[in-house]
C-alpha cells in the first residue's frame, strides 16, 4: 500500500554495518543490513543520524553507492574538520548499529528506462550516486551508451578505480586530475572547463541526459557549460554537495 | 529510549562555567558561519547606514560612519544553535551615538539589512552601551561571511539579533517581528532565560 | 558554506509532507519563476532551513525545528505542485 511504503521510508531505523571497504586512505564504503529494506533507485541517498550518549545529535546525507538490488552501501569521504565523517570512516565497525532513513530522492535518479545516451559528470565525492547508476547499468545489461567524466585531485583520490577501469565497452570513463598526475599520464590534467566538456560530452543531437554531481561551484559551472553547448536544461540534472564534498 | 551510536562523541562540547555561559550552550573556539542567504557585497562607496523614523531619515556614508567615535569591546556571544564564543573583540560605533545624532526615540527598532534580513529589538536593548554597529572583528575589518562591512552587535541577546550586513534601524511604535521571529523564534531572545522559540 | 539545492532537503520534506517532494514544482510568489524543488537554492547552516528562488533570491520556504517539531512556512511560494507519479 502506497501510504505504508512512504511511512516506512520516513521512519528512522537502525541498520547494522555488515562490511567496510577502505576505498582510498580517506574514503570508506560501508555496506549495511537495513531491516525491511524495500529497495532503492540509482541516485537516491540516505539520511544518517548519530546520537552521542548525552543526546547530542548530528545528521548528514550520503548517496547510496550500490545499485538497486545490491546490498545498501554508502561511501563516505573523511573531511578534515568533519564531525560525522571521521566517526564513520574510522570509529564505526562491523556489527555496529547506525540510524538511517530513506531512500530519499526522486529527481536525481536514473532507472534506465530511456534509451538516450547518458553523460555522468562527477566532481570528487560526487561520483558516488553516479557509480550507483553505472552499477545499475551493468547489472541490468542496459544497451544505453554511458560516458562518465570524473574529476579528482590526484589519481590516489579516485574512488572505485579498479571497478571503473573494468566497465567494458558501453561505459566509457574519462578521468581528469586537477592537482597532480603521475609521470606518463596521458589523460586530462586540468579542471573541467567548457573545452574539455565539449570534447567529452555526447553531441547535442544525440539527445543525451546528463547528471552532474559534486561541489556547488563545480556543478554550476558544468551545468552552465552543458546548456551553452546546447543541452536542454531539462536534460541536465544536478545534485550539489557542500564545498568540502559532504552535506 | 533512542538509539545511541557507539563511540560517537561529536565536536568537543564544553558547557563552560554556568556563571558565564547561558543554559544549553557549549563553548566553541571556532566562529561558525550561519547564513540564510547569499553573502551580499555592497561596495563601500555605495554603502550607507540610516536611522529611519516615520518620514525622517538620518543617513551616514561609510566614511561618515567611520569618522564617528568608535570603541573596541570584548564580549561573549551566544548563538541560538547552541554555540557560545567567549572573549570576542569587536570595533564599532555605539548605537547610542547614532540614535542621539538622529534624535530618534520610538520604543522599538527593526534592523534592516542587505539581502532583506530583519530583526526586531526594544530600543532599550540597543541603547545604554548595549549595542554597536561593528565593522571590525579581532583586530581586522569584519569579513563579509561574518557580516562585513558592518553588522549590528547586541551580545546580551541571542546572536541572530546581531544582524549581519546591517544597513539601518527603523524606529517603530510596535515590536514588529523580523525574519527569524516570524518563523518561530522568540521576539526578545534572552539567552539567560533560554528564550529560543516563541512561547519560551 | 556554499548553498546546496533541494536534493539536500529531500529527507526533511519527506518527513514534513509525507511524500517525495524534490520533484514537486514550486512557483515563486515574488517573480513567478517555476522550478522543481530539487533545483531551488538551499541554506542549511542557519537557525532554520531556508529555500530561495534561483531567479530572484526570494525566500520560498523556511523550516524551523521548534522543540522537536518541524514548523514549515511556505508563504514565498504561490503554488507547490507534487509531480505526477
Amino acid at each position: 500500500m502506497a501510504g505504508a511504503a512512504v511511512l516506512r521510508r520516513l521512519t528512522w531505523v537502525v541498520a547494522t554495518v555488515e562490511e567496510v571497504v577502505e576505498e582510498t586512505p580517506r574514503v570508506r564504503t560501508i555496506v549495511l543490513d537495513v531491516p525491511d529494506w524495500t529497495g532503492h533507485r540509482a541516485g537516491q541517498h540516505l539520511d544518517v543520524r548519530l546520537t552521542a550518549e548525552d543526546g547530542y545529535r548530528a545528521e548528514r546525507e550520503y548517496s547510496i553507492a550500490s545499485a538497486p538490488g545490491e546490498p545498501v552501501a554508502i561511501t563516505v569521504e573523511r573531511l578534515e574538520d568533519g564531525e560525522v565523517s571521521p566517526y564513520l570512516t574510522q570509529e564505526l565497525r562491523v556489527g555496529d548499529g547506525i540510524e538511517l532513513r530513506g531512500p530519499v530522492g526522486g529527481y536525481f535518479v536514473w532507472d534506465g528506462e530511456d534509451a538516450a545516451p547518458l553523460l555522468l559528470v562527477a566532481g570528487g565525492s560526487g561520483v558516488v550516486p553516479l557509480r550507483s547508476m553505472v552499477r545499475h547499468h551493468q547489472r541490468s545489461g542496459s544497451a544505453t551508451r554511458v560516458r562518465l567524466l570524473y574529476s579528482s585531485r590526484t589519481l590516489d583520490d579516485v574512488i572505485y578505480r579498479m571497478e571503473l577501469d573494468e566497465t567494458g565497452e558501453r561505459v566509457e570513463v574519462v578521468y581528469t586530475l586537477t592537482r597532480d598526475h603521475p609521470a606518463g599520464w596521458r589523460g586530462y590534467a586540468r579542471r573541467v572547463d567548457p573545452d574539455l566538456l565539449a570534447e567529452v560530452a555526447w553531441p547535442v543531437d544525440d539527445g543525451a541526459r546528463a547528471f552532474v554531481c559534486g561541489p556547488t561551484s563545480f556543478v554550476e559551472a558544468v551545468a552552465m557549460s552543458l546548456v551553452e553547448l546546447g543541452y536542454a536544461p531539462a536534460r541536465v540534472k544536478t545534485e550539489r554537495f557542500g564545498a568540502t564534498g559532504g552535506r | 529510549m533512542s538509539f545511541i551510536s557507539r563511540g560517537f562523541k561529536g565536536r568537543r562540547r564544553d558547557p563552560g562555567d554556568p556563571g558565564r555561559v547561558p543554559p544549553g550552550q557549549y563553548v566553541t573556539d571556532d566562529f561558525p558561519v550561519l547564513s540564510a542567504g547569499p553573502t551580499p557585497h555592497t561596495p563601500l562607496d555605495e554603502w550607507t547606514f540610516s536611522i529611519v523614523e516615520g518620514d525622517e531619515r538620518t543617513t551616514w556614508t561609510w566614511d561618515e560612519l567611520r569618522a564617528l567615535p568608535s570603541e573596541t569591546v570584548n564580549v561573549d556571544i551566544h548563538c541560538v544553535t547552541r554555540w557560545s564564543k567567549l572573549d570576542t573583540t569587536w570595533e564599532g560605533v555605539s548605537v547610542d551615538t547614532l540614535l542621539e545624532e538622529a534624535g530618534a526615540e520610538a520604543p522599538y527598532v527593526l534592523a534592516f539589512c542587505d539581502g532583506g534580513y530583519t530583526t526586531n529589538l526594544p530600543t532599550e536593548d540597543v541603547t545604554g552601551g548595549k549595542a554597536w554597529v561593528a565593522f571590525g572583528y579581532d583586530g581586522e575589518p569584519l569579513d563579509p561571511e561574518h557580516g562585513g562591512p558592518a553588522r549590528l552587535l547586541v551580545p546580551h541577546l541571542y546572536f541572530w539579533k546581531s544582524a549581519k550586513w546591517v544597513r539601518g534601524l527603523a524606529l517603530r511604535e510596535d515590536d514588529e517581528p523580523g525574519f527569524w521571529e516570524t518563523y518561530g523564534y522568540h521576539l526578545y531572545g534572552d539567552p539567560w532565560r533560554e528564550q529560543r522559540y516563541s512561547g519560551d | 558554506m556554499e548553498a546546496l539545492d533541494g536534493n539536500a532537503i529531500g529527507g526533511l520534506l519527506l518527513e514534513v509532507f509525507g511524500a517525495e517532494m524534490t520533484t514537486a514544482t514550486g512557483t515563486c510568489a515574488g517573480c513567478g519563476a517555476t522550478a522543481q524543488v530539487a533545483g531551488l537554492v538551499v541554506y542549511l547552516e542557519a537557525p532554520g532551513t531556508v529555500v530561495r528562488c534561483r531567479s530572484c533570491d526570494n525566500t520560498l520556504i523556511v523550516i524551523v525545528d521548534v522543540r522537536g517539531r518541524k514548523c514549515v512556512d511556505l508563504q514565498g511560494l504561490s503554488r507547490l505542485e507534487p509531480a505526477i507519479h
